[in-house]
């Protein structure tokens, strides 16, 4: 009911409505404006255009604010009725269960051609969940245009020579601007509170400490839930990463900005930002492909030297090593850009006093330019870090399965992302201990990325203040 | 390297011969300076004598930066900066391919407009070029090069029981003579300072004055300034450059009390700069 106007969705109409308002009310301010602007000796205190600006942002941003509120809480409203008028033996069910009923009911009631089910309690509950809900959108739309209606003629009543339309346009634009910026943030806790909860409710299945210090994690089984290996993968995987990445990355970011031509620099280090700009997907792709097979047979020959005792080196078809060298050429851009921007942030008078004592290039590097700009380096380095430690797709494909704990790297770990994916992909019920563990460890995953992130803002925050 | 003299005219030899006298530490010759294909230096001639004090004067973006870098080949540190002429020390050409610009410098200090002293201790700032050099044998004969360097500089009462502290954390005045005592820590022969004061108030810049000042008896000084009283406190020699070109150059108190120039005339007077 209510749905749609003739062909047209009603919310576009209502839109339609209110944009036209909009427009209808800027000319009707505007016109009034010069009108008052006219019959007065005085000038005007704002342009016309800013009167009509005005009336149209008070004719259309209460109404907005009334459509924002049903958006967030009209269904609440109606679901909170329609469980009032269920019978008491559905109402006694408990707020989980009772909640789930009344999901089915939305369900049903927002499949266009369902027929009847035949429960005739459930039909008559739908039926009801329907009108309800038909009736609160006339509700909305309705107070949504009082609201237009009466923000436009006490806009316009207020005109007049000496009113500050200009000042109070901005005030409306900095309102919102704060509310865009608002969204933002309250998305970014939505999902770390949702996150939370979703982690609460598997540590009130799995004790926390079993969950923190388990060594053993068999969770598509069910059984165990430990999840130091699957953090012992996911570091061992990003330090392997590291090992790569941060040699290389901070190596070619002091050629590139120490010893490069700026022509040479010009060419290269776009090519370089461009190695972040491919698919983790194919990285993932040329893992599997390429570097394991590469590093099994490696270790397959390290195997068959003689000194070396027999299946000293667990050569996996999938290994963390394969991943964490695919991963570490992923982050080199990471590690050069960032690390290149802190070394050319050293001032040039230090290199200069460096030089005037008769240092060679590369000991200004070593003793001058780099202890400068060691703080900045070292948070480019964390924040390649937890780069590395949420990075999914490249360990998806080739670090393997299993949980295990081993100092060996061409054996097959697994990783904290990986084992969500797992759990979360295909048919899954997000009431088990088996799914609700992703979210605990989406959790602890999220912890330890923001306190690598928190603590390489805060080097990097220090570092600012010594040279601005 | 006594075949230099040969190309001169008679009234440059003439000239040069009386200076001779007075020992000729930097002669420079014909020196022109491009940056990519804009001329900044135009055929400079300029010969600066040792144990005196030698300013370059003149208005912004005249070139007396630009030519104190040709003296320690610090322009090579520039891609775009090509420089052509001659500059002998002690009769030795400082551009020519047998001499090292690295091992140039540790004879040719210098110091800079903003001090820059590295972020290290006091102590490593001022260690930093001897160890770099191999000047220093053993630990207690690197603490005597430190401590006679901030001597030299006058800072070592203010510093020597924080020498482990960040060379950063002193005060402006304080940061430069540290620069200074770096200078001196490698023993060159010629000191150049590009406005050493002018990120400096008033006391800190009296200090410093008097540091070149007794400094003089045993360097060759050139300084670069824009401060007009301090050319004629300072120095003993002055050059006037004007857009590139050396349009003055002779004892201090006659430049400052009888140019020949006009152009010198009018910026000692405030007319232009």
């Amino acid at each position: 009911m209510l749905e749609t106007f003739g062909h047209l969705p009603i919310a576009w109409l209502l839109f339609a409505v209110l944009a036209a308002a909009g427009f209808v009310s800027f000319f009707a301010g505007r016109t009034e404006a010069v009108a008052v602007g006219r019959g007065s000796s005085e000038r005007l205190n704002s342009q016309p255009n800013y009167h009509g600006y005005f009336v149209a942002m008070a004719t259309i941003g209460p109404a907005a604010i009334v459509l924002g509120l049903y958006a967030l809480f009209g269904e609440t409203l109606v679901r909170g009725e329609l469980a009032g008028e269920l019978p008491q033996r559905i109402r006694d069910l408990g707020s989980l269960e009772l909640n789930q009923y009344i999901d089915r009911i939305a369900e049903q009631s927002a499949m266009r051609d369902a027929g009847p089910t035949g429960n005739a309690l459930f039909d008559a509950a739908t039926a009801r969940y329907t009108s309800l809900l038909g009736i609160s959108r006339i509700i909305a739309v309705f107070l949504a245009l009082l609201a237009a209606w009466a923000g436009f003629f006490v806009a316009k009543r207020k005109l007049s020579v000496n009113f500050r339309a200009r000042a109070n346009v901005e005030n409306g634009i900095k309102l919102l601007l704060f509310m865009c910026a608002a969204i933002a943030v309250f998305t970014t806790i939505g999902i770390v509170l949702s996150l939370f909860f979703e982690a609460l409710r598997f540590f009130s299945r799995v004790p926390f400490f079993s969950f923190i210090f388990g060594l053993e994690w068999n969770a598509q089984t069910g059984a165990d839930f430990g999840a130091i290996p699957l953090f012992f993968g996911t570091f061992m995987i990003a330090f392997l990463a590291m090992l790569v990445a941060a040699p290389i990355g901070l190596l070619s970011a002091i050629y590139l900005s120490e010893y490069a031509s700026p022509r040479f620099r010009s060419i290269v280090k776009p090519i370089l930002e461009l190695l972040a700009g491919i698919p983790t997907v194919v990285y993932g792709f040329f893992a599997l492909q390429f570097v394991a097979p590469l590093v099994r047979s490696t270790a397959n020959w390290v195997n068959g030297l003689a000194f070396v005792p027999d299946g000293f080196l667990a050569a996996q078809p999938t290994s963390a090593l394969a991943a964490g060298i695919v991963m570490g050429i992923m982050i080199i851009p990471f590690v050069s850009s960032l690390s290149d921007d802190v070394i050319n942030a050293v001032p040039q008078t230090l290199r200069d006093g460096a030089y005037a004592m008769g240092a060679t290039k590369s000991e200004t590097v070593k003793q001058v330019v780099m202890p400068a700009a060691l703080p900045g380096v070292i948070a480019a380095l964390l924040l390649a870090v937890s780069r590395a430690i949420g990075e999914t797709m490249i360990v998806v494909m080739a670090a393997g399965q299993r949980a295990q704990i081993t100092p060996d790297p061409t054996a097959d770990l697994t990783t904290i992302t990986v084992q969500i994916v797992a759990l979360l992909t295909g048919d899954t019920e997000f009431d088990s201990a088996k799914t609700l563990s992703a979210f605990a460890l989406g959790f602890v995953l999220f912890i330890v990325t923001l306190i690598f992130n928190l603590i390489a803002l805060r080097v990097v925050q220090k570092y600012r203040e010594k040279y601005e | 390297m006594d075949g230099n003299v040969e190309d001169f005219t008679e009234t440059d030899k003439s000239e040069r011969a009386a200076n001779m006298a007075e020992m000729i530490k930097v002669d420079c010759r014909n020196i022109d300076v491009f940056y990519d294909d804009k001329q900044a230096i135009f055929d400079i001639s300029l010969a600066i004598q040792d144990r005196a004090v030698t300013s370059f004067i003149g208005p912004s973006g005249c070139g007396k930066s630009t030519f104190l870098r040709c003296m320690n080949r610090m322009n090579d540190t520039i891609e775009s900066a090509k420089v052509t002429g001659k500059i002998f020390m002690d009769g030795a050409d400082i551009n020519d391919h047998s001499i090292d610009p690295v091992l140039l410098r540790s004879r040719v200090g210098m110091v800079f407009q903003k001090p820059n002293p590295f972020p290290k201790s006091i102590y490593d700032n001022i260690a930093y070029g001897p160890r770099i050099h191999g000047l220093a044998g053993s630990k207690s004969e690197l603490d005597e090069i430190v401590e006679s360097s901030l001597r030299k500089a006058g800072l070592w009462d203010e510093v020597k029981d924080r020498l482990p502290a960040p060379g950063t954390g002193l005060s402006g005045g304080q940061q430069q003579r540290l620069c200074i005592a770096r200078a001196i820590a490698v023993s060159p022969e010629v000191i150049l300072m590009d406005e050493p004061c002018s990120a400096l108030d008033p006391i800190a810049t009296a200090r410093i004055e008097e540091l070149i000042d007794e400094l003089r008896e045993r360097y060759c000084i050139v300084i670069v300034t824009h401060s007009m009283q301090q050319a004629a406190r300072v120095s003993q020699r002055t050059a006037f450059f004007h857009l590139g070109k050396l349009v003055e150059y002779g004892d201090t108190e006659r430049i400052f009390t009888n140019p020949e120039d006009t152009r010198t005339q009018d910026y000692i007077t405030g007319r232009f700069g």
